[in-house]
């Protein structure tokens, strides 16, 4: 079970499951490509004359897209604190906002590339990041304003999903944060309780340590050094179209369909039980 | 929210996963080998001038269609985090509601196959294998002794379920309020007022020209009908999914509907879905399910005595048994938020290599499922076709009618949305019913959940069931039902018992469905 890289190249798609692009062992696996990696596969292929035009990394086997963003920080969430107009403790009304504190772990810092969490039955979030500036002095910031997990309070819509919130939506940049604490709102009375549960902050890969690629393809002749031909091929055509016919072998290679045969039984026998259920 | 391109790319890999490997995929590219013989294929332009052929011989279209089919069932890409059950059904109430429900139907099903000695499955002998051969085109003339069986469950069974969902999360103190809701249904899922519902069904409008409306003998054909049936012959002629998708809204003239619908489903007769069907028959002629007989039963007792549909008795057993055997009706449990029932090979119980699906397409068919096929009798006289359209419309549509789930298509929201326009639009006659005892949801469930089928006359119904597959959508079914109420108002309100109230709305069969909704959804006063 894997991931599946599709790369179109000239509006010629290929898939990868295993064993991806030639030579690269910085490339890896595509169970262990991350969206972060298309601009790399993009910078890849571009040094090999190919121009791509489109990439994606799809997890087709829902179960196991977990490997695409598995990383995450530890930290704890402590309880939530209701927010309440009056001191004394009234039974009447339910509060109808939560303040959760997700705190790392004392001296951690991360650069968050997305927080994750499911809801339960909050209509809007706002998000605010305690970030450690240069001199290591701490500042509260808002990076979500009132995003709306629920489009209709009163109703059930959005109320348990699962919801990811990325850096590129937020309003500052997340970086050296120690604390982040979500405001949850819920104006309807419709509902007993409210909150976000499976709180994970996923860090930003390391890009630079990662994606280095190797010496001997920086020793590859530059474009601009095109040498006397002599009536040979142009070698950047002949490079991509290899490359094409490689990656055609491949996708028949991994062909597999998913149709399935149609048999109810095993093996010609279908004297079952009664029916099990847990 | 993953961003845009990110949910783009997914999609399209996972509807490249599932076309690939199918017989179109191997049609087209044996047409593409074939075509570079042909001598407008130049070496230099080779790509360009195959697409090209593709395009101008139709293949580009199927495939356009092929896409377009799985856009209509594919899940939109769901969270990493999240596990599959939360794809077939995101609220864990209901999720447990539908658990539930299903244990009972298995405990029912297994103490029939007890008491009466009867096998869940049952592989038949040569002699009786044979005799089913050649009785196939007549099984109707069968008279089994049905007299043991019984349904496994009634839709008003079915209700008392519905009706007795709550979210344990929902604030549901009995005081009286603005929000309060008067009827059965007690989970707060989403409605649409008449206002959106304006803006959703534009083509249903007053001033849009309908069939079902349009079409009626005074009105002049070149007014709309002749050039609606124009426009519909050259959809037939494009072949195009989309188009007739969209044509349908506005109602399918009688000569041309079963080539649309056919259409919409992308529902081929290829030699392969022959073969397949042939295959199911196998099936069936091979082993003999319990379900089997509580197919037979369905039949008798519902499409049998029905006027329109009883001379479809033998096509009903045909389509209807072999889609018992059909292991492709599977895939629909990935969006469908029941789960097939399991059993094991008998001696090898827990050993996963021997754990089968029963009945092998996991959908057990309750009292008045034949309804479902019977009026596509009207329209395909083919088994093969008949059935191909038939599987279609199930994994689409009626599945949700009869399984516990938040989908807006779903017979939970059907039934809100019916009570909420009632309680909206018709206050008083909600108001009076609810006091003499009859809640006007335990006379509508029955019609919705069979999507009207063998309630209303036949012609109204394929007029409903077009707009049905125009908005890709059952909702028109809960509007129907309200506008059945209002337009039987006055007689409603001069009742004083339930009994007396299904006895007003005892008799759909003269009803006119377009100008009901049409009058419901845009002469109401808002």
């Amino acid at each position: 079970m894997s991931s599946i890289v599709t790369v179109a190249v000239e509006e010629q798609s290929y898939q990868w499951r295993e064993g991806l692009l030639p030579r690269t062992d910085e490339l890896t696996r595509p169970s262990e490509l991350t969206p972060q990696s298309v601009p790399h596969i993009r910078s890849w292929f571009a040094v090999h004359g190919a121009e791509v035009d489109h990439i994606s990394i799809a997890a087709i086997n829902q179960g196991v897209a977990n490997n695409m963003s598995v990383n995450t920080v530890p930290c704890t969430v402590k309880p939530a604190v209701t927010l309440q107009i009056e001191d004394a403790k009234t039974d009447s009304s339910r509060p109808g906002v939560y303040v959760v504190d997700v705190t790392l772990p004392i001296g951690q810092t991360v650069n968050i590339q997305e927080i994750s969490f499911k809801n339960y039955y909050t209509a809007y979030l706002s998000m605010r990041l305690l970030r450690r500036d240069g001199e290591g002095a701490a500042k509260w910031a808002t990076c979500l304003r009132n995003h709306c997990l629920m489009p209709s309070p009163h109703t059930e819509e959005g109320s348990q999903d699962y919801v990811s919130v990325y850096r590129q939506q937020m309003l500052m940049e997340p970086d050296n944060v120690t604390s982040v604490r979500l405001i949850l709102r819920q104006p309807s009375s419709a509902w007993l309780n409210f909150t976000v549960e499976e709180i994970k902050i996923h860090p930003c890969l390391n890009e630079d340590s990662e994606w280095d690629i190797p010496d001997w393809l920086s020793d590859l002749t530059q474009v601009d050094q095109l040498c006397d031909l002599q009536g040979l091929p142009d070698p950047q055509t002949v490079s991509s179209s290899i490359q094409q016919m490689w990656a055609l072998t491949e996708v028949m290679q991994t062909n597999q369909t998913t149709a399935s045969i149609g048999r109810f039984d095993v093996d010609g026998c279908y004297d079952i039980n009664l029916l099990s259920f847990t | 929210m993953m961003d845009e391109g990110t949910e783009l790319s997914l999609t399209i890999a996972q509807i490249v996963q599932r076309l690939k490997g199918t017989h179109l995929h191997s049609q087209i590219e044996r047409q593409a080998k074939e075509c570079l013989h042909r001598p407008e294929i130049k070496l230099e332009s080779v790509k360009e001038d195959v697409r090209n052929f593709l395009k101008v011989s139709g293949w580009e279209r199927k495939l356009q269609n092929a896409v377009y089919r799985e856009l209509h069932v594919q899940l939109p890409p769901s969270h990493p985090a999240a596990p599959p059950e939360h794809a077939k059904e995101p609220l864990a109430y209901m999720r447990k509601a539908q658990a539930s429900w299903e244990k009972r139907i298995l405990k029912s099903l297994n103490s029939m196959c007890t008491e009466l000695g009867v096998p869940l499955a049952r592989k038949r002998p040569a002699v009786e294998q044979k005799e089913l051969t050649n009785k196939w085109n007549e099984m109707g003339t069968d008279e089994p002794d049905l007299s043991r069986f019984r349904p496994v469950y009634a839709p008003k069974d079915f209700l008392e379920v519905l009706i007795s969902l709550r979210n344990p999360n929902h604030d549901s103190s009995e005081e009286a309020s603005a929000k309060s809701h008067w009827g059965l249904i007690q989970v707060p899922l989403h409605d649409r007022g008449i206002p959106q519902m304006r803006e959703a069904y534009s083509e249903l409008s007053l001033t849009t020209g309908q069939l079902g409306i349009d079409d009626h003998t005074h009105v002049p054909p070149d007014l709309f009908e002749s050039e609606h049936i124009r426009i519909g012959k050259k959809v037939v002629s494009e072949q195009d999914s989309a188009a007739a998708q969209q044509y349908s809204r506005q109602g399918c003239p009688t000569g041309l509907r079963a080539d649309l619908w056919a259409l919409i489903l992308n529902s081929t007769n290829e030699p392969e879905d022959v073969m397949h069907y042939e295959q199911l028959k196998a099936g069936v002629i091979h082993h003999d399910l319990l379900v089997d007989n509580l197919i037979y039963k369905d039949v008798k007792l519902t499409a049998s005595n029905d006027d329109y549909y009883f001379v479809f008795e033998d096509f009903l057993y045909q389509v209807l048994l072999c889609f018992s055997r059909d292991t492709a009706v599977l895939e629909h449990f990935s969006y469908n938020s029941a789960t097939p029932p399991k059993s094991y090979i008998q001696g090898k119980v827990g050993i996963e290599e021997f754990a089968v699906v029963y009945p092998p397409n996991g959908v057990i068919p309750f009292h008045g499922f034949s309804m479902y096929v019977a009026p596509l009798c009207f329209l395909y006289n083919e088994p093969s076709k008949l059935y191909s359209v038939f599987r279609e419309m199930y994994v689409r549509y009626f599945f949700r009618l009869h399984s516990v789930s938040s989908s807006t298509s779903g017979i939970v929201s059907l039934c809100l949305q019916f009570e909420r326009l009632l309680q909206t639009h018709l206050p008083q006659l909600f108001y009076h019913l609810r006091e003499i005892g009859a809640q006007p949801l335990r006379i509508a469930f029955k019609w919705m959940v069979r999507a009207f089928s063998g309630y209303l006359s036949t012609d109204q119904l394929l007029l409903l069931w077009d707009r049905i597959l125009g908005y890709d959508s059952l909702e028109i079914v809960a509007v129907l039902a309200a506008a059945v109420f209002a337009f039987r108002a006055e007689n409603l309100m001069e009742v004083t018992s339930l009994a007396s109230a299904e006895a007003v709305l005892a008799d759909l069969s003269t009803l006119k469905v377009m100008p009901l909704i049409q009058i419901f959804l845009f002469a109401t006063v808002i």
